[in-house]
């Protein structure tokens, strides 16, 4: 709970000011341009500037709006996805709301996102604003069931849904429990104080890499990214459901659309990626697992818990931002054939493979 | 304390939601109304420490089957350009039935003995027992439930596709 209003809030601030302008200046050099110069030192202030400018800009409702709906709806998809936030550990010590079925809760309101989705796109009063919303609904919709079957894989191996609980299970900290390398008991190689990358879901069962690869995919359409930005597609529906938003409110339908990429990037590490446990391990005498996981009771273990968790979910969100600029948008048709024929019959192969794993070897 | 404000607020908000719903005529706005009312019987579940049954409420009505219902909705009325407005109808049964739910309702609190007690709320994982129940002592309603929800997979793949194209031929 204190987590969300004393880490996440100024985070998600930050954070979001940093990623607009990470993606404008990634996708100028992938483009082979400059991308924002002028703004401060090489536009690093760019960002704050274009921020600056839209709380400055007219606040305009469309005359044959329905006023309040339209005014709340930037509001209503912001405030799910923030909570979502709360359900998150940040280190050993700095655990998230006591809930023993936080992934469970997570996966809940990640759906609860599309309603303000509608709602906005609904007292737009704009076709243009309606086909983008239509669009929206069908896609997180049909994105939710993959995205869903591939975190209970993970279930599968952690056989708990709490995410701190999940999180321990993926480190040196961890108590009454032996990793084995990759999950199999026949090699017989105990990794447990090993630590490090060993420990890690993906590798105490690899197979749940595929897994990942459908989250991924799956999270980016739930957060309207591109190859999956239909319900903004620029080209044909002007900006889908956010066509009538100008200034501050449009604002803050952005700030939802990075949170909520940052909400997906933190569950993927969280759930595959080993959450905030130090990725190098103990080699005999070199105990560098120790080292970078901090001592318990002591401020190291805080500082050294967030850093990873930090920079490896930034580091898919960047995977996110390079995933946008290099593939074209998908057609309609294409995007839920892609997630009803083959991302959902691969995930249901996968949960029987990851079972199999479980029970077998 | 705070949680108890807390939850006079919900029951607030689902009287107040639900009373939206049978106020208004735009039937947009009684589908958020439900949404809200929804939610809010979520949160009371939440507090009183009914953790699973929170998160269910929320996963399968108030974002799975209420953004179906809005879909539906939307459909006919925007983009088809004609107002959608309901309006009541069956005054006398409407009264009847509601009237002897409450008696049923109000009897069935009255004679019962609500015990259990907050530390046995408390004991281990909630998800776990509910898991346990479930695949236990519960095991032939879950898997007849099961049964019927293909039952509707099937049924819905069948009009969606190849029955259609039968139907030209």
């Amino acid at each position: 709970m204190l987590s969300t209003i004393y880490f996440m809030l100024p985070f998600l601030v930050l954070y979001t000011i940093l990623v607009v302008y990470a993606e404008r200046k990634i996708s100028a050099f992938m483009q082979d341009r400059l991308g924002p110069m002028e703004v401060g030192y090489y536009g690093l202030l760019q960002t704050v500037a274009d921020l600056l400018k839209l709380i400055q800009k007219e606040d305009i409702v469309p005359a044959t709006a329905s006023k309040s709906l339209f005014k709340i709806a930037p509001l209503l998809i912001f405030v799910p996805i923030f909570l979502g936030f709360s359900f998150l550990p940040l280190s050993p010590a700095w655990g998230s709301s006591p809930f023993s079925s936080a992934l469970f809760f997570l996966v809940a309101i990640i759906s609860l996102d599309v309603i303000g989705i509608i709602v906005a796109g609904w007292a737009s009063n704009n076709k243009y604003s309606m086909l983008g919303t239509l669009r929206s609904a069908a896609q997180i919709i049909s994105y939710e069931v993959p995205l869903g079957l591939s975190a209970l894989c993970v279930c599968i191996l952690t056989q708990t849904l709490d995410l701190q609980e999940i999180s321990f299970q993926q480190g040196i900290l961890v108590k009454d429990q032996t990793n084995f390398l990759f999950g199999i008991k026949s090699l017989d190689v105990d990794v447990t104080l090993t630590g490090g990358f060993l420990t890690w879901n993906v590798f105490r069962m690899p197979i749940l890499l595929f897994a990942w690869c459908i989250f991924f995919i799956a999270s980016l359409a739930e957060s309207n990214r591109a190859p999956f930005d239909l319900p903004e597609a620029e080209s044909e529906l002007v900006a889908g459901f956010q066509t009538e938003y100008s200034g501050f409110r449009w604002a803050v339908i952005m700030l939802a659309e990075y949170a909520m990429m940052l909400l997906v990037s933190f569950a993927g590490v969280i759930l595959f990626w080993g959450s905030w446990n130090t990725p190098l391990p103990n080699i005999g005498s070199l105990k560098l697992a120790d080292w970078t996981t901090g001592s318990t009771g002591s401020i190291s273990l805080h500082l050294w818990g967030i850093f990873w968790l930090v920079s490896k979910t930034l580091f898919t969100v960047a995977l996110q931002i390079w995933v946008r600029w290099t593939y074209p948008r998908m057609r309609i048709d294409q995007l839920t054939s892609l997630s009803w024929k083959l991302l959902t019959p691969v995930a249901l192969v996968l949960l029987i493979i990851c079972s199999l794993w479980k029970l077998v070897l | 304390m705070m949680q108890e404000v807390i939850l006079y607020l919900f029951i607030g908000f689902s009287i107040m939601s639900v009373l939206v719903i049978l106020l208004n005529r735009n039937v947009f706005y009684s589908a958020l109304a439900l949404l809200t009312c929804l939610i809010s019987l979520s949160g009371i579940y939440g507090l009183l420490q009914a953790e699973f049954l929170a998160v269910t409420q929320l996963l399968i009505y108030a974002g799975g089957v209420l953004v179906l219902m809005i879909f539906g909705i939307m459909l006919t009325n925007r983009i088809a350009g004609k107002s959608f407005e309901s309006k009541s109808h069956n005054w006398i049964p409407g009264i009847l039935v509601t009237t002897s739910l409450l008696v049923v309702l109000v009897i069935t609190f009255q004679n019962s003995s609500i015990k259990a007690t907050q530390n046995e709320l408390n004991t281990g994982n909630h998800i776990r027992n509910v898991g346990i129940e479930l695949m236990s002592t519960y095991a032939a309603p879950f898997e007849v439930s099961g049964v019927l929800l293909l039952v509707c997979l099937i049924g819905a793949a069948l009009t969606a596709s190849s029955f259609k194209k039968s139907s030209h031929e």
